[in-house]
């Protein structure tokens, strides 16, 4: 393999690691350590023009701290604006946590292949979402409700430690009421209080519960690794093959772009060819999830 | 020009002092009782009768250290960090560094283009030379197949008999080749020498590896578990040498750094290094890849199996720098060998 190289070739390609400028325009307080964000492109062209699939993520800079990866807590289908949610858990997400509306951040993105929302028309859709993992769900959640007739029915489990961790309070209300969609909350045993209308037990015991068909369905799932191993142990005894099951991985990343080494699972790149894949994909994979 | 010319000894450091008009020379140079690639003010610098480098050249289109973007935080702005790259000659590449430069231009001319690497790699001209013994038991350049140059390079040199053959392999080799009236024609005769060349080192170059490499991918592709690995993970001391001095190793990290003004900084990029024990643990303190025997086969993995899954090349050159700098002395052929010896026993049952 040769290859002839011109002197001082053509033009500089675009700085692929150069982010835009955006605006935080509000913060609302999900629980005690996870906030959601809503921003606005400084730029009035990319704010029209920046469209992204659910699934995909964007890389969030504060200047002088660092660069960190968070999925696209918005619908595509709601324009003008992006939202994130973001857990406060290292450097990074503590300065993004000191942010105040009107501050001005780095975006660069959407990266990744985001969830196949083509393939998901006409069926039935289970999503079963833990904690904060609720967030990339809430994506594909809303672009169902806002595209209704494109999906068939809509089960909703959703889990976490206490009631005060759950997020989007507000718009779980507004789910339930949506026709078609079937939410059901559960909160893990001793999480609860006295006025909870909800379930009281871990994720997978409620899906079981639930009990959701495999015909012509295809669940959609993200929650801390625990969960998603005893999810995917509870999916196998209801008969779901691996290909219906669609998950977002989480790892360790920091271009976005394929590059920089950190997010690899055998050949596969999370960043690039994921984060979104299905149980059988991740089945042939050579390292552990 | 032709494709093979030649150059005299006598004449050849003449030529190596007109490189400076083309930029930055940086080649071979001796330092205590091994190597380095470093800048070269003239010829008398320059060694070239060594064995690798203690890091390959890829610190030049690759640095160990590069600024993305500068920004200043009020007024909130970010612009380009680097608008000027300077032309280089790269001088005196082993083929092994050569088939890491090739490796190392997959994966940043791989969609997204990186500007970075492409600006420094597109300013650089790269001048080979042949190796025409095998420089230690470290290597594993025959097996990988990179003791001959396979490509990668604007001119080649290849001594013979008092004299530099040079392939000639694109523009930018001709370039410096050019207006000098010591680089004469190969005649048929020096051809037939280079290739008889050739030849021999057929017999002096021995492959390191027990088995062809096509067996050694289907090692690689059924002993994920095996107890050779436990064995490199337990004697790992977890220093990342061996992916700081490989010449494919390109994983990195990005930090930004602030001056003292609290206002102004820059974003780096800097190597990282998959043993290192935090290079897959998230924020929530979840590591993906715990533990040195998994952090040592994904380094093997990211040679021997994934990049042919992903871009169908090795990405081991051969060139032996992990096992010579190794301090637990893991030694990259005897890994596969024992790996493939170890697939071989339980083919037939052992």
């Amino acid at each position: 393999m040769t290859e002839v190289l011109k002197p001082g070739s053509s033009e500089p390609p675009e700085n692929i690691y150069l982010p835009h400028l955006a605006a935080i325009k509000e913060i609302r307080e999900e629980t005690q350590d996870i906030k959601t964000f809503k921003l606005v492109f400084q730029d009035e062209e990319l704010r029209k023009s920046f469209t992204y699939k659910p699934g995909q993520f964007i890389e969030f800079s504060i200047f002088g701290v660092g660069e960190s990866p968070f999925c696209l807590a918005s619908s595509p289908t709601r324009e003008g604006y992006i939202e994130c949610s973001i857990k406060k858990m290292g450097k990074v997400t503590q300065a993004i946590h000191d942010l105040e509306e009107g501050d001005i951040v780095g975006i660069r993105g959407p990266y990744g292949n985001g969830f196949p929302v083509e393939e998901m028309k006409g069926k039935n859709l289970i999503f079963v979402g833990g904690g904060i993992g609720l967030a990339p769900l809430r994506s594909l959640i809303w672009n169902v409700i806002d595209r209704r007739d494109d999906f068939k029915d809509v089960i909703i489990v959703y889990g976490s430690r206490s009631i005060a961790d759950l997020v989007y309070k507000d718009e779980l209300k507004q789910w339930q009421n949506t026709p078609g969609v079937k939410l059901t909350l559960t909160v893990d045993p001793g999480g609860e209080a006295e006025d909870w209308k909800g379930e009281i037990g871990f994720v997978p015991t409620i899906l079981e519960k639930v009990n959701p068909s495999p015909g012509n369905s295809l669940v959609i799932t993200c929650g801390p690794p625990i969960m998603i191993k005893f999810v995917l142990v509870t999916l196998n005894k209801m008969n779901f093959s691996s290909q219906q099951i669609i998950t977002t991985l989480e790892r360790k990343m920091t271009c976005g772009l394929g590059k920089c080494g950190r997010c690899n699972i055998g050949s596969v790149y999370v960043c690039k060819d994921g984060p979104v894949f299905t149980y059988a994909q991740i089945e042939q994979f050579q390292e552990e999830i | 020009m032709e494709r093979y010319v030649k150059i005299s000894k006598k004449d050849f450091y003449k030529w190596v002092d007109s490189l400076k008009k083309h930029g930055k020379v940086y080649a071979p140079k001796r330092k205590e009782n091994t190597h380095v690639f470093r800048p070269i003010k003239d010829s008398s610098e320059l060694d070239l009768n060594y064995i690798s480098t203690i890091l390959p050249p890829k610190k030049y289109y690759f640095p160990q250290k590069e600024s993305l973007l500068k920004f200043s935080i009020k007024p909130f702005e970010t612009a380009k960090a680097i608008q000027k790259f300077e032309e280089f000659v790269l001088f005196g590449v082993h083929t092994c560094d050569l088939a890491g430069i090739q490796c190392m231009d997959v994966v940043f001319r791989e969609d997204p283009l990186d500007p970075n690497y492409i600006n420094r790699k597109d300013r650089m001209t790269t001048v080979g030379i042949e190796c025409l013994k095998p420089c230690d038991k470290h290597a594993s350049c025959v097996s990988m197949g990179n003791h001959v140059p396979r490509g990668g390079y604007d001119i080649m040199l290849t001594e013979i008999k008092g004299s530099y053959i040079i392939h000639l392999n694109s523009q930018k080799g001709e370039d410096i080749l050019q207006g000098h009236s010591y680089i004469k024609k190969c005649t048929q005769a020096d051809r037939n020498l280079l290739d008889s060349l050739r030849k021999n080192k057929e017999r002096v170059f021995k492959e390191e590896f027990i088995g062809q490499l096509t067996e050694v991918y289907t090692v690689f592709s059924k002993l994920s578990e095996s107890g050779v690995w436990d064995d490199v993970g337990k004697r790992c001391v977890g220093c990342g040498n061996c992916t700081t001095v490989c010449p494919t190793c390109y994983c990195f990290d990005v930090k930004d750094e602030l001056d003292l003004n609290l206002n102004d900084g820059l974003r780096y990029r800097w190597w990282n290094s998959c043993q290192m024990d935090d290079f897959a643990r998230v924020a929530g303190g979840e590591d993906f890849r715990p533990g040195r025997v998994s952090r040592q086969r994904h380094r093997y993995y990211r040679k021997f199996k994934y990049p042919i899954d992903k871009f169908n090349r090795y990405f081991c050159t051969g060139c032996g720098r992990c096992s010579r700098t190794c301090m637990a002395k893991i030694n990259l052929t005897e890994t596969v060998n024992d790996l493939i010896k170890e697939h071989r026993n339980v083919s037939i049952g052992i």
